[in-house]
């Protein structure tokens, strides 16, 4: 996803090393997704429901639709 | 001393024979107080040697606090993916790894490095939209364990 929009940043964090963070976003299964700090996906899913919820804060589907998507 | 076997070496050589440019992994480190920072480095000594277009940088997260804000690093050991652009110039991908990329990570790594040095997105045509379309800052971070 960061790799196809240049506002995103993905970080995959190795939960056993930083206590402190898994702590702070309370990450008691593997894997779990953080969003902006407020979004939160436990467990696998399909790309589409992942994306979904993932961007769930950005106005979803329906306007993403008629945007022109950034070079 | 390889840490990857001789048949998983092969497999990655012929994978990373498929990138078509250049990806650099700037690893941030510091001497003391990181217990894994040697393993990581351990781990990332395998890949440039299974592809010359794969280079290791090592960045000192003590001395090179102003490198470490630019990537957005604060802890370590770190890792970030940096590709090229069409011009040739350095294009950071934004994919950060924290902590040692052993296990599982270790492939994800693979999947990042090989993302970012020419095979593309594997998302679909309708997911690349919808992810396309994101206007706003956006911090994704996956937590994992090593098995």
């Amino acid at each position: 996803m960061a790799f196809a929009n240049p506002h995103i940043t993905a970080t995959a964090v190795e939960a056993t090393e930083f206590p402190d963070l898994a702590r702070r976003y309370r990450v008691t299964g593997v894997p779990k997704t953080v969003v902006n700090e407020t979004i939160e996906i436990l467990g696998a899913l399909p790309p589409e429901m992942f994306i979904e919820q993932a961007l769930s804060y950005d106005g979803g589907d329906a306007n993403s639709k008629f945007q022109i998507p950034h070079s | 001393m390889a840490l990857l076997a001789p048949a998983d070496q092969d497999k990655l050589r012929e994978s990373f024979s498929a990138m078509s440019s250049p990806v650099r992994l700037l690893f941030f480190t510091q001497a003391l107080g990181c217990e894994t920072c040697l393993q990581t480095r351990q781990i990332l000594d395998e890949l440039p040697a299974l592809s010359d277009k794969i280079a290791i940088e090592e960045v000192n997260f003590v001395l090179e606090k102003e490198k470490a804000a630019q990537y957005g690093i604060d802890r370590v050991p770190a890792i970030a993916v940096i590709g090229q652009d069409a011009a040739g110039e350095p294009k950071d991908s934004r994919i950060r790894f924290l902590g040692a990329p052993s296990g599982y990570e270790f492939i994800s790594l693979v999947q990042a490095v090989l993302l970012v040095g020419g095979r593309g997105s594997n998302l679909d045509e309708a997911n690349r939209q919808r992810v396309a379309a994101v206007s706003t800052p956006t911090n994704i971070q996956v937590f994992t364990t090593p098995t």
